[in-house]
Order: C-alpha cells, then sequence, then structure tokens
C-alpha cells in the first residue's frame, strides 16, 4: 500500500515473499478494549515452546491477580500468573488450542475482589547484569508475543563470548488481518520504547531498529514522534513473511541469519513490540505477562475488534464480546490466517502466544480443486528461504526421506506462502510438514 | 454463548488464505494472448483458418477426453488439452489437411502428455511433439505454404484433402521468408515479417501481435518473463555475432528475430512451465539453449526453420538444468 507519509522513503524489504489481501481494515483504527471478567480461567502449563511450566499452587488455594502459579519446569520454559483473583478449582487437563487434553491451573475468579493487580517485586532494570535481567524475564513469565510463544529470557541472555550489536524489534505484523501489534503500537508508543531502551542498556547494543510495515502509518509516527536517535523506526514494504525475524533482519540489515543459526550470529536480538512492551510493565509496574492484546476479526465477527484479554479466558467470551459467530462461519483460527490452527471448540483459553482470533466464512481449500503441479515456479519465487517447495512436497509425498535433507526441508519454517500462491492448490507446506516428521521419525531410528 | 454452532467449525491446516490464480486461469490467460493471432490470421489466410485450429483441437481434447473417460476429476476442466490444440493448429501451414492436424492433435496429447502420465509429468512440449510427428509424417503438406488468400472467405480446397489420396492441388502457393533466404538467397523485407501479411504458419506471421501477447502473459503473470527475454535475446546476440563475423553475408540479426517461428516459439513454447525449468537460473540457460540452437539449425542446418527441434532439445535437457540450478537456500552462504 503506497502512503504518503512515507513517499520519499525507500521501503526495505526481502526476497522472495508473497501479497495476500490485507484484510486489516475491520480493526485497525479500533483502539484497544479491555474484555469483561468471566467466571473461570484456564491456564495451560504448556503455553510456550520448551518444557512445561509446574504447578506451585494447590486445588482450593486463594490466588492473587499477578501471583506466580507455575515455576519453570527448565530452562526452556518459563513462570505462570494468575490472570485473576479468585480460588484454584482444578490441576487436571483441560482442551488446549492445540486440540487436546492438556495439564492446566483452572481458577474461578472471585466476583467480590477488587481485580486489581499486585504489583510484584522486581529490582532495579539499571543495576542488573544481563544474566539476572533474563532471570528477570523468566520470573515475569515473557515468552515471544508474536505467535511462536518462545521463552524471552532465553534470547536475552547472551552466551559467553558473544555480544548484541543491534536489537530489533518486531512491529511487521505480517499476517493479514491482525492488527493488534498496530494498535498497540500506536495506543503505548511509550511502553514499546522503553522496553527497547531496556533492551539496548542491559546487552550494551549501539543500536536498535522497529522494523513496522508500512500499512501501518499510524503506529510509525506516534513512534516517531518520541523515539529517542539510538531507536530507528524503519517503515517496510508490505510482504508476508516479513515478520519472521530472519526475513526481518534481512529486510533492516541486508544480512542473511546462516541456515540453522540464530540471529545471535549476527550480534542480533530480535523481540516482538507486545514482549518489549510487557518488559517495560514488568520492571516499571511490576506487572507480569497475564493479558495480552487479540484481535477478533473475519467476516464470521459482527462487531470486529481489538480486545485486551487475561490469559485463560475463554475464546467464546471473545467472541460473545464481538457479537458471536455469524451462522455462515465456517473456521475458527487461533491466530492469523497464514499460520494459525484452526479450532472446534469454543472453549479453548486464550494464550500468551494468542494474537488473533479469526472467523472465516469460507473454506478455500474445500472450494477449490486441487490440479497437477506444472512446474510454473511461482512456490520458489514465494519461498522466503529459497528453497524448491513443489520438490520437497514431491519427495514427501513418495516418501523419498533422504532425500529430503539434499533440499534443505529443515530451513523450511512453514510460512505457507508456497501453499498461498500455488496456482494448481496444491497443499504444499502441508506436504513438507509431513517430510519433516519422516524426516525426524528416520533420526531417531538410527 | 449466543451462538455458538462449533459442530460445523471445519479443522484443516494453515493457510487458511489462497491467491486468486489458478492453473485453468493461467491456461486460459494463454488462450487469450492467441485471440488476437487467430482473428489475424483469418484476416491474412482466410476462414479456412479456423477450419485447421479446430480439427487440432479436435485431436487434442478428444484425446484427454477419451484416455481420461474413468478419472474422477476431468482433466479437461484445466484447459490443458484445448490450449495445445489451439496452440499445435497456430504452428501448422494454413492450408493443411484437416484430418492431418486431427492427427497431429492426438499424438500430440497421446504421446506428448498421456504417456508421460499427464499433465506436469511431460518433457516434451505436447504441441511440438505433435507438429515433430507431423513434419516427419507428412513432409510435403507441412511445408507447403499458402499465399496470404485473395478474400476472406477463401478456404482452400487442400484442407478437405482425405488419407491414401493424392491431395488437390492448390492455386497459390508461396515460400516462407526464411525458406526464401535458405534456398534463393533472397530477404525479404523486415518490415513485412513484421507486420505479417507473408508466407508462414498460422499464428507465426504478425511480430507484432505476437509481442503484444507476451506483453499481456507478463502483465498477468501468466509465464515466466526471462524464458521469452531470454530466447530472443539469445537469437539477437548470436545471429548478430555471426552476422558480424560472416560479413553481414547470412539474414540480419531482426530478420532472424521476426521470421518464421521463433516470436511465436519464444513466447507461447518456451512458455510452457512444465517443459521449461522451474528455477530462474535455469529459465535463463533454457532460452540461451533455444536462442544458439536456432541459429546454428537455421544457418548451418539442412532445415530452413529449427525453433521446434531447438525447443524439444531443450525440454530434454530441462530435467538436468532443473537438477544444476536449484537455488542455495537463505543463509547458506556462511553455512
Amino acid at each position: 500500500m503506497a502512503n504518503a507519509a512515507f513517499q520519499n522513503e525507500e521501503l526495505k524489504t526481502f526476497r522472495h515473499g508473497v501479497h495476500p489481501s490485507e484484510n486489516k481494515e475491520r480493526t485497525s483504527s479500533r483502539a484497544i478494549e479491555r474484555i469483561p471478567f468471566v467466571k473461570e480461567y484456564v491456564m495451560p502449563l504448556s503455553q510456550h515452546i520448551g518444557a512445561p511450566s509446574v504447578p506451585i499452587v494447590s486445588v482450593g488455594q486463594e490466588v492473587l491477580k499477578g501471583e506466580r502459579i507455575a515455576d519453570p519446569g527448565g530452562f526452556v520454559s518459563t513462570t505462570l500468573h494468575s490472570p485473576v483473583t479468585g480460588r484454584v478449582t482444578s490441576l487436571g487437563p483441560r482442551l488446549h488450542a492445540n486440540g487436546k487434553m492438556m495439564p492446566a491451573v483452572t481458577i474461578e475468579a472471585d466476583p467480590y475482589a477488587s481485580q486489581r493487580t499486585q504489583p510484584q517485586e522486581r529490582p532495579d532494570p539499571a543495576k542488573l547484569d544481563n544474566r539476572a535481567f533474563a532471570k528477570q524475564l523468566q520470573d515475569a513469565g515473557l515468552v515471544g508475543l508474536g505467535g511462536a510463544a518462545f521463552p524471552s529470557h532465553v534470547k536475552v541472555q547472551v552466551p559467553e563470548g558473544k555480544k548484541i550489536e543491534y536489537v530489533v524489534i518486531n512491529g511487521v505484523e505480517c499476517e493479514p488481518y491482525l492488527t493488534c501489534d498496530d494498535r498497540l503500537m500506536v495506543e503505548r508508543p511509550e511502553a514499546v520504547l522503553r522496553g527497547t531502551q531496556l533492551l539496548l542498556n542491559n546487552t550494551g547494543a549501539k543500536k536498535a531498529f522497529i522494523g513496522i510495515e508500512s500499512n501501518k502509518p499510524e503506529a510509525v509516527e506516534s513512534l516517531r514522534a518520541l523515539a529517542p536517535k539510538e531507536i530507528e523506526i524503519v517503515p517496510l514494504e508490505v510482504k508476508y513473511p516479513q515478520g519472521a525475524e530472519k526475513m526481518l533482519i534481512k529486510a533492516l540489515l541486508g544480512k542473511e541469519v546462516p541456515s540453522g543459526g540464530l540471529p545471535l550470529d549476527l550480534d542480533v536480538l530480535t523481540n516482538n513490540v507486545g514482549t518489549t512492551a510487557a518488559i517495560a510493565d514488568w520492571f516499571d509496574r511490576g506487572i507480569p505477562l497475564i493479558e495480552r492484546v487479540v484481535t477478533v476479526t473475519g467476516a464470521g465477527i459482527p462487531h470486529p475488534r481489538n480486545l485486551l484479554v487475561p490469559l485463560g479466558t475463554p475464546v467464546s467470551a471473545l467472541i460473545d464480546y464481538c457479537g458471536g459467530l455469524r451462522r455462515e462461519t465456517k473456521q475458527l483460527i487461533m491466530g492469523g490466517p497464514m499460520m494459525g490452527m484452526t479450532q472446534k471448540s469454543l472453549e479453548v483459553p486464550v494464550m500468551k502466544g494468542t494474537s488473533g482470533l479469526l472467523a472465516l466464512t469460507r473454506v478455500f481449500q474445500a472450494d477449490t480443486r486441487e490440479y497437477p503441479c506444472i512446474k510454473c515456479g511461482r512456490c520458489l519465487e514465494a519461498c522466503p528461504m529459497y528453497l524448491n517447495p513443489t520438490r520437497l512436497a514431491q519427495l514427501s509425498r513418495m516418501k523419498v526421506v533422504d532425500k529430503l535433507m539434499d533440499y534443505n526441508l529443515m530451513d523450511c519454517f512453514e510460512c505457507a506462502s508456497c501453499s498461498y500462491t500455488c496456482p494448481s492448490n496444491i497443499p504444499l507446506v502441508q506436504w513438507i510438514r509431513i517430510g519433516k516428521t519422516m524426516a525426524r521419525e528416520a533420526q531417531n531410528k538410527k | 454463548m449466543k451462538n455458538s454452532r462449533t459442530n460445523d467449525l471445519v479443522l484443516s491446516t494453515s493457510p487458511f488464505l489462497h491467491t486468486d490464480a489458478s492453473t485453468p486461469r493461467i491456461m486460459g490467460d494463454v488462450l487469450l494472448a492467441t485471440v488476437p493471432l487467430i482473428l489475424a490470421a483469418v484476416w491474412i489466410f482466410g476462414i479456412g483458418v479456423l477450419l485447421v485450429i479446430s480439427a487440432a483441437v479436435a485431436g487434442a481434447v478428444g484425446t484427454e477426453w477419451i484416455f481420461n473417460r474413468a478419472a474422477k476429476q476431468s482433466p479437461l476442466l484445466d484447459n490443458s488439452a484445448l490450449l495445445t490444440g489451439v496452440l499445435l493448429g497456430l504452428i501448422l501451414p494454413p492450408g493443411f489437411p484437416l484430418w492431418m492436424a486431427l492427427l497431429g492433435g492426438a499424438v500430440g496429447i497421446g504421446l506428448g502428455k498421456l504417456i508421460w502420465g499427464g499433465l506436469g509429468q511431460n518433457v516434451f512440449n505436447p504441441a511440438l511433439v505433435g507438429r515433430a510427428f507431423l513434419q516427419a509424417s507428412f513432409p510435403t503438406a507441412i511445408t507447403t505454404w499458402n499465399a496470404p488468400a485473395e478474400g476472406l472467405m477463401q478456404i482452400s480446397p487442400r484442407l478437405f484433402s482425405t488419407p491414401l489420396l493424392q491431395a488437390p492441388a492448390d492455386a497459390t502457393t508461396a515460400a516462407t521468408p526464411l525458406g526464401l533466404a535458405k534456398f534463393s538467397g533472397e530477404m525479404t523485407a523486415v518490415f513485412k515479417v513484421i507486420i505479417g501479411n507473408i508466407g508462414g504458419s498460422i499464428g507465426e506471421t504478425s511480430g507484432i501481435l505476437i509481442i503484444l501477447g507476451v506483453v499481456w502473459l507478463i502483465a498477468r503473470r501468466a509465464c515466466d518473463w526471462r524464458l521469452p527475454v531470454g530466447t530472443v535475446a539469445a537469437v539477437a546476440v548470436f545471429s548478430s555475432a555471426i552476422w558480424l563475423i560472416t560479413g553481414k553475408e547470412n539474414a540480419n540479426p531482426l530478420f532472424m528475430i521476426f521470421s518464421g517461428g521463433l516470436l511465436f516459439g519464444a513466447v507461447f513454447m518456451c512458455t510452457d512451465p512444465v517443459t521449461t525449468p522451474t528455477t530462474s537460473k535455469g529459465a535463463w540457460i533454457f532460452g540461451a539453449g533455444v536462442g544458439f540452437l536456432v541459429v546454428l539449425i537455421r544457418l548451418y542446418g539442412g532445415l530452413p526453420e529449427g525453433v521446434m527441434y531447438a525447443i524439444l532439445l531443450m525440454n530434454a535437457v530441462t530435467p538436468y538444468i532443473n537438477r544444476y540450478t536449484q537455488p542455495k537456500q537463505f543463509g547458506g552462504a556462511t553455512k
């Protein structure tokens, strides 16, 4: 989308990628609203990448909003806090967004409590070394809020002999429909900048970039108005999947993270804007990660909105608040339309990685016929990792597992650009996922 | 909950969005690009050309239909057999006997596509396979060129010749500009070959309309632009080199580009996604190969025209081009 504000700026971007229709206009100018409290909150112990958290509360125990309820189950794991003041009613399995029954802490809200957040004890960030700072992020339960939910303290911790030169803050929000990061940047620019500053100070990086796609001019303007000179706000060309950290680094710095490597290999630390604001909230206000912004949208939602939602809230509450599901709704997706997951039940809770709730009235896979591959090469031109998706899918379909590795199967991060762009409607990324599973099984057998 | 008919919710895996582009639409875009050529051919050679094209289409589509009657999903819906028929019709002489055109369409689909496993599996361009078969079987008929027609309604009696019988003689035949250049050393003005009012295959004569077609195809993203551009550029480079080295004795580069089937082949045959490389580097190699072979065959081979064989030869090596031009993965350099 061309925008008057950046007419004279050259918009940076990465190579390849696709341009799905943005569909953000439903919610992009709707201010974030806080959703009313509900009766019951479900906090799955696995709502991040890594080991599940370990509950430290017992059934019947009274908990305060913001109080710690589960400890990390390992280094790559994080803390959980109660999103509400109330009473623990169960530690048994509950329905998870992945479709399985998973262990969770269930809390019944106390209808007579004030529901004011109790600020938690935390040290002055200026006095913390890198390791202690990282530990604080784990204590605050912080994970990547862009969707992957990778524990933030693992990323922030700089290993011995490594350094951070650039902090890259991800305000790209390239998934169509979603506007939660956009609204956060527009409404709370000072929190985003404060979090960025804390990361700069602690890691000793010399510069920070906040990358934002040019379809969010208001976010760019609001951050630019307050940003100090060491934090540069960079508008980017609108292109999916620019929000993937490797693509964002390529767009901003022109460098490619080595295959199988991490941003750290380029002396870069990346963080989502939501996570960055949450860092500020922890150190400045003592509020751990107990709520997040969720975009509720799609043609199946009568009143699309951006909602501030306590974690553990059932999606039914969000949908009711937005007018219920329209009759013609065919699919309900948690996350964005390119990488999200379909849901069957409205009981599943909002988790740390839940960026959106999308009700679609059309199932394109069912509406569109699959044709043979005509080798047009569009998937190769879409793949941001420069892979050959049609070949990978073909090898996966033929179960030629050892050959898959020759075509760099594991470099695929399943952005689904190939499936999106395939004119023959071949489920390329789905075949590649199957190929990955087969490759892992073959690896385990060895 | 106000409204929770969750039983109707469909479960599937991401992505949940899809581009508007589709394989039948790509084929349809190519078909649309041939419409001006067909109209021009009617104008130049008379309405008989429509019969030739229809015969080739009937052969191609009929064969596809017969051999796929049992298929759950009819492959006719992807428009590809229709396209093969139209493209074959456009590279036949305007007075080509209809039964031969029908046979060419059938062979093109049968030997060029079906025995390989259908759409997407074939190595050679089906329309060119049909043309090559006809060239081998009916060498005289396929090199008998009608002169541009006297009137729109003129239909060559040769169209209705029957198998095993002597074809009726045609009133007016003419050599193609390439034939004249090769066998009589006679050059046709470049202006004439650009406009297309000359002897030649049905759809090949008007360079201007073919260029219009490729602009449309590129704008619609119905083809990889590198293929036609690379092919024509390669002909320009190689024929210029030889033209300069031999002291401007051969046909000049502009004539080489606009005469015969080169533009048509570059735009409608080299852009067939199935039989050309999928990688962008491979596309350049393919174009360069076709251009080189065309110049070689035209100037030093026994035939006046070499586009068909040049493309078929490059089709044959396309799997190897693909194998050796696989892209290096993101971040692969520092691995």
